[in-house]
């Protein structure tokens, strides 16, 4: 929490007058009939979006010169609030004089900064973001239509946050590459989840198939499944460095035993491991502690010690330090 | 612009001459009223002189009592919570009921009681006329049951529920009974010892009383623990000092709508009426709930085809007309109307709810100027609406 999601600005407050200007006066609502389109020699297309039951319903209508595929005419209905109808008229804006496949290039973001007063700021606040995903979506289905294809073909990637439109395989490389543990970093990261908020988790507006925590703890599990896997090549291979703390002990344990444990008995004392930790130096710093008579022994902090230590760092890993507690 | 406000089922103007009452408590009797000097025994006065005008009010017996609160927010999370911790937590019972249609403040309460103590909770729907019916409580309710919690007018649609006869399946079944009368008070009569019910919630922002001040009512005999603890006021049952102000404002204020009640019902139920009559003559619109069993100043209309934020937009910054909706993009929270929801409508109307809440103030000119103006919003999103349009589309609409 901070003092914006306290109490924030007033939603209306914070749309940019051109969202205003666009929802008081759309330029582009209206609709382009069949006569029409044969009269100027175009392709009609009538494309549907959303619907009336979740809040959002846009339809675009295209003529497109089936010469040149180029958009020659549009226009726009739509059922939504301000925001919607607002990015839905800039939406036909954008469309207008573009071929299908440059239209298809158009995405929401494109229709937001159309939307903005001036570069840096938003024209609309976060949660409203998820309103011009739909004038987006609808370019798609029409340039489906024209084409004769399925809408999804134009969408190679999955798309988890649509306000902000991050793919899935984004959001993995960017957890991976940065060590991501939290949502709040992944939007810091990425902005996916800093909008309408409904891709974070379930509960949100729009129910999704996949949200920002799953993928988080999907990679998460990846990532530890592939550090295990480490661990255990390491240990194989005698990396002490990646090793497991459980792999350091015994690969300790079993140095100690085969090189100093027997001397040590043999003085009636013993040895055990307590803790191992990496420090940000790079050392490796081995806690031990010694038992029966090696804790009262003088040698126990010179030359034991220093033999102890040695043969760890020639048979494990020359970084390694032993400490007596 | 002209400006008009609508939207008095969501707060509403205070009274001046409640404000009048208010002022000196600021800056000349401005004593604690629990404390024992001349400062203190001033303001005392005040206070009970509140007490008195809310007992009266709601026809409370002395042996009651009626707790000043924050809201009817902290007013329904006390009950709901220390019911909990009374009647389930260090009790033999383990099941509360409620409604769908309930105001957040009881719904979120109930749900974190769900959620953190694995508490049972029923919320029963309304049926097609917006009511909570006595005979779905009695489907559900068991001698398990802790408490029942139904409000005694929905703030959306303004539909009365029938709590005297839920009160009584309640107490059958021995179980406590709670009703948040937060959209009641000054709109019809309310009267705890003939409804017979144990809790209830009031608002004084809600009747032209100032915000951050209400109360909660308790009948005789009722234990119910704090939810905050303190220096004992109001007998140890809600620690905190005294809001003497709002405290003396929320009396004056409950006197003045309790006043009110009959021209509520004459003068302002008619001008509800006209306007209802009036939007109605716009095709595929409609209303929720009968009009005889509504609080008289409510309209919740759904207008096909028009979202509800792009029609509170229209009306607010075409026309300075204040109203409220439910819908999707209007509240922050982007939800659809539960009540329409609730109440089986389709689905393609679930984001076109409209709420025209009037008050003592309303006038007959701002109900004219009102339903002239609405018609125009109506007409104009209309056609930009996809769902008045004739060219259909060429492809299957998918939903997002």
């Amino acid at each position: 929490m901070a003092k914006a999601d306290l109490f924030g600005e007033a939603l209306w407050d914070q749309y940019s007058s051109v969202v205003a200007d666009r929802m008081n006066n759309p330029r582009n609502q209206g609709e382009i009939t069949e006569e029409e389109a044969t009269a100027r020699g175009g392709k009609l297309v009538v494309a549907d979006f959303g619907a009336e039951s979740c809040g959002d319903a846009v339809r675009l209508y295209w003529l497109v010169d089936t010469e040149t595929d180029k958009i020659i005419e549009a226009k726009f209905k739509s059922f939504g609030c301000g925001t919607a109808i607002a990015s839905s008229d800039m939406m036909v804006d954008l469309c207008i004089g573009k071929t299908v496949d440059e239209a298809v290039k158009i995405t929401n973001i494109d229709v937001e900064m159309a939307l903005r007063d001036d570069p840096e700021t938003p024209a609309v606040p976060g949660q409203k973001m998820h309103c011009s995903v739909m004038a987006y979506d609808v370019i798609k289905e029409a340039a489906a239509i024209y084409k004769g294809v399925d809408a999804d073909s134009f969408e190679k990637e999955t798309i988890i946050c649509e306000c902000a439109r991050v793919s899935l395989s984004t959001l993995k490389e960017v957890i991976r590459l940065n060590d991501l543990k939290t949502v709040e970093q992944i939007t810091d990261y990425t902005k996916a989840g800093a909008f309408c908020k409904s891709c974070i988790q379930p509960g949100g507006h729009e129910e999704k198939d996949i949200y920002l925590v799953d993928v988080l703890k999907e990679v998460r599990a990846e990532m530890e499944q592939e550090r295990l896997k480490e661990a255990a090549d390491a240990s194989a291979t005698g990396d002490f460095s990646k090793m497991t703390m459980i792999q350091r002990l015994k690969a300790i344990d079993k140095v100690i035993d085969e090189s100093v444990r027997q001397f040590l008995i043999a003085d009636g004392g013993n040895m055990e491991v307590i803790d191992i930790k990496d420090t940000d130096q790079g050392f490796i710093d081995v806690y031990i502690r010694y038992l029966g008579a090696c804790s009262t022994c003088s040698t126990s902090t010179t030359g034991t010690l220093y033999a102890i230590e040695s043969t760890l760092k020639k048979e494990l890993d020359e970084n390694i330090r032993v400490l007596p507690i | 612009m002209k400006r008009v406000y609508l939207d008095n089922n969501a707060t509403t103007k205070v009274d001046e001459s409640v404000v009048e009452a208010m002022l000196p408590y600021f800056t000349e009797m401005y004593g604690n009223p629990n404390s024992l000097h001349k400062f203190g025994s001033e303001t005392h006065k005040g206070v009970a002189k509140a007490i008195d005008q809310v007992y009266s009010a709601i026809n409370a017996s002395d042996d009651d009592d009626v707790v000043f609160t924050s809201c009817a927010t902290e007013s329904n999370n006390w009950v709901i919570k220390s019911v909990w911790l009374d009647a389930i937590k260090n009790g033999e019972r383990d099941h509360i009921i409620t409604t769908d249609v309930e105001h957040p403040a009881t719904l979120s309460a109930c749900k974190f009681l769900e959620s953190e103590f694995g508490v049972r909770v029923t919320y029963l729907p309304v049926n097609s006329k917006g009511v909570v019916e006595a005979h779905t409580v009695k489907d559900f309710i068991t001698k398990k049951t802790a408490l029942v919690s139904v409000m005694m007018a929905n703030n959306e649609t303004g539909v009365i529920f029938p709590i005297k006869e839920i009160a009584e399946v309640a107490h059958q079944y021995g179980a406590m009974f709670h009703t948040d009368a937060v959209q009641a008070i000054g709109k019809l009569p309310v009267d705890v010892q003939d409804l017979n019910v144990d809790f209830l919630s009031m608002s004084a922002h809600k009747f032209h009383g100032p915000k951050g001040v209400g109360a909660l009512y308790m009948k005789s005999g009722i234990k119910l623990s704090p939810l905050l603890h303190g220096g004992s006021q109001m007998g140890g049952l809600r620690s905190g000092t005294l809001n003497t102000p709002y405290i003396v404002g929320m009396g004056k204020a409950i006197e003045l709508a309790v006043n009110g009640i009959p021209k509520m019902n004459s003068e302002i139920r008619r001008l509800r009426d006209k306007m209802e009559d009036a939007l109605l003559e716009l095709p595929d619109t409609f209303v929720v709930g009968d009009r005889d069993s509504r609080t008289p100043n409510t309209i919740l209309i759904s207008i096909r085809g028009v979202e509800g934020e792009g029609m509170l937009w229209d009306l607010d910054k075409k026309f300075g007309i204040a109203a409220a909706t439910g819908s999707a993009c209007a509240s922050e929270d982007l939800e659809a109307n539960p009540v329409l929801e609730a109440i089986g409508a389709e689905a393609d109307l679930a984001h076109t709810a409209i709420r025209l809440s009037l008050s003592r103030y309303t006038t007959e000119d701002e109900v004219d100027y009102v339903i002239e103006k609405f018609k125009e919003a109506v007409s104009r999103l209309r056609a930009i609406s996809s769902s008045y349009s004739t060219v259909k589309a060429q492809n299957i609409a998918k939903t997002h």
